[in-house]
């Protein structure tokens, strides 16, 4: 491919477009200086994202980044369990019993049809008031030794708000997780069925086949949607702000308030979900090529 | 199993069908087979596309279920019973016409995937049986690469050393070197000659009738589903019984 590159070249139709977005810029930008008289003021955005602490004489993380941090908590916690879900729910979509299989579709069908604000709405009230107590995550956190708490603390955050940001990881990968299955499901589904007797003739049962000779064939096809679905994830991980989950979203709606900064700090914001995507894509275009390579 | 009504000093049966029939769906592709492979026999299996040859293997691995008669496979009666598919399928290898190979495995991971997962054996105690058996079916140098990196023939003769891991004491060959080019056809038969040497049982769907002729016990011509004519080589090949198999004979042997 590479030796084919095309040469770069602007013909009328790209510069067309080049002049239009430039005037639409400047029109957005004109707009928001003169009629509605935005001032802008970037001085004090920076302490929000990071301040000067004058008893520990060090700089600490402020509101956005601790919003930052619980989103990257949430987002790799979410990812994890959102595949966890998804591989399990996709192996019943595609088994041969019938009532796992209706079990499957029913999750998928439930969540894929219902806006996800209101499935996390509905869901986070049958977590708040059934899954946590059962879990005993408050009574985890009170009576943990400092040592566990340390741990807690890198893996979910300040030890307060760990029920609050477990809530959010359990709806997010519900969430998530009906739409993992079902690209799992397209993947299984995608690997011949020969694989299936090739693997039964050199003696494989069926639980080792598929975890030895079709799922790792299946997750190898769908690298590229997955890392969609992911990157999706991330984004989507601002819903549970709604829940009162205090990652980037939630936090950020505080600054703005307080601040009454609103441009500033939702393109501040806006930047730090850029990053964080963008670095997710690059990392799984990664993978994929690495596994393309492997493959074949 | 002992042999039933056999001659006494032939080794015992270890594949038999009995009154065998399948249908898929409307269709009869297993009309009442009856055959009995015993230990160290060498049967090929031909006839024209569509008679029930590679169904006919197939469910000895069950890979197919049929629906009337009985199979017995080294002493296993195949039914609905889990237990006796797995032993089954533990003594019983099977070559694909498309090689089957896992694409997602090095050539040496597919071959100690059996043997680690279903005979229990060590990965050092794999990996010596996986090279032996490569070096058998001489390709010992490919050991680390894909499936996808190797030749039609070199694929199919992996596909055999991946069966082999397993000691299996029945190989079935399905169609074997059929989506192969003409001049790796010729690789793959003489490991399968060499097999047939070793003394392995074999059941072969072919039309390679030049190999068949060199190999066979036995020939076993199906017409239609059901199992036409079997008789040894030198009489299936100079005085066929049947009219089917001399019109068959005759079109595959012309050209």
């Amino acid at each position: 491919m590479a030796s084919h590159r095309k040469r770069l070249r602007l013909n009328w139709i790209d510069c067309t477009v080049f002049a239009v977005l430039i005037a639409a810029t400047a029109y957005v930008g004109y707009r928001v200086d003169s009629v509605l008289e935005y001032q802008w003021d970037w001085s004090g955005i920076r302490d929000y994202l990071y301040r000067w602490d004058e008893d520990q004489q060090r700089w600490v993380a402020n509101l956005l980044m601790q919003g930052l941090y619980t989103t990257l908590r949430l987002a790799l916690w979410g990812i994890a369990l959102a595949a966890i879900v998804g591989v399990a729910f996709g192996i019943m979509r595609t088994g041969r019993r019938l009532f796992p299989r209706m079990l499957s579709r029913a999750y998928v069908e439930l969540v894929r049809n219902i806006p996800p604000l209101v499935f996390v709405f509905i869901f986070y009230f049958f977590i708040s008031s059934q899954v946590m107590p059962l879990l005993g995550v408050e009574e985890f956190v009170r009576d943990a030794t400092p040592g566990t708490l340390a741990w807690l603390e890198v893996l979910f955050g300040t030890p307060n708000l760990i029920p609050n940001v477990i809530s959010g990881v359990l709806c997010l990968a519900m969430l998530e997780g009906a739409y993992v299955t079902e690209i799992v499901r397209a993947g299984i589904q995608s690997v011949p069925k020969t694989q299936v007797e090739a693997g039964f003739s050199v003696g494989l049962s069926r639980w080792q086949l598929m975890q030895h000779v079709i799922l790792p064939q299946a997750v190898q096809r769908v690298v590229p949607p997955l890392a969609g679905q992911f990157i999706t994830l991330v984004k989507d991980s601002s819903i549970v702000s709604l829940i009162s989950v205090q990652e980037l979203t939630y936090l950020a709606v505080e600054t703005a308030v307080s601040t009454s900064r609103i441009f500033e700090v939702w393109i501040i914001v806006a930047f730090l979900y850029f990053g964080v995507c963008f670095s997710c894509a690059l990392l799984f275009n990664r993978i994929e090529k690495h596994m393309a390579v492997r493959g074949q | 199993m002992s042999p039933q009504n056999g001659s006494q000093d032939r080794a015992k049966v270890v594949v038999e069908f009995e009154g065998v029939n399948k249908w898929f769906g409307d269709f009869h592709v297993l009309k009442d087979i009856n055959l009995r492979v015993r230990e160290r026999d060498r049967v090929v299996i031909c006839g024209p596309s569509g008679s029930g040859k590679s169904t006919l293997i197939r469910c000895i691995n069950c890979l197919e279920e049929h629906q009337a008669g009985r199979i017995v496979v080294d002493g296993h009666e195949i039914g609905n019973d889990l237990k006796s598919v797995a032993a089954v399928r533990k003594e019983v290898g099977m070559v694909f016409q498309q090689f089957n190979l896992f694409p997602h495995l090095t050539v040496l991971q597919n071959c100690m995937l059996g043997p680690t997962k279903v005979r229990g054996l060590s990965n050092s105690e794999a990996r010596d049986r996986a090279m032996q058996y490569l070096a058998r079916v001489r390709i010992p140098e490919q050991a680390d690469k894909y499936p996808g990196q190797l030749s039609g023939g070199q694929q199919q003769r992996v596909a055999i050393a991946r069966s082999l891991c397993m000691q299996p004491r029945i190989m079935l060959f399905d169609e074997p070197t059929s989506a192969l080019d003409p001049e790796m056809i010729k690789e793959v038969l003489d490991v399968m000659a060499d097999l047939a040497q070793s003394g392995m049982t074999m059941l072969v769907v072919t039309h390679e009738m030049g190999f068949a002729r060199t190999i066979a016990d036995e020939m076993v011509f199906m017409d239609a589903g059901r199992i036409v004519e079997s008789a040894s080589p030198e009489q299936f090949f100079t005085h066929p019984e049947s009219d089917r198999s001399r019109l068959f004979l005759s079109q595959i042997l012309s050209h």
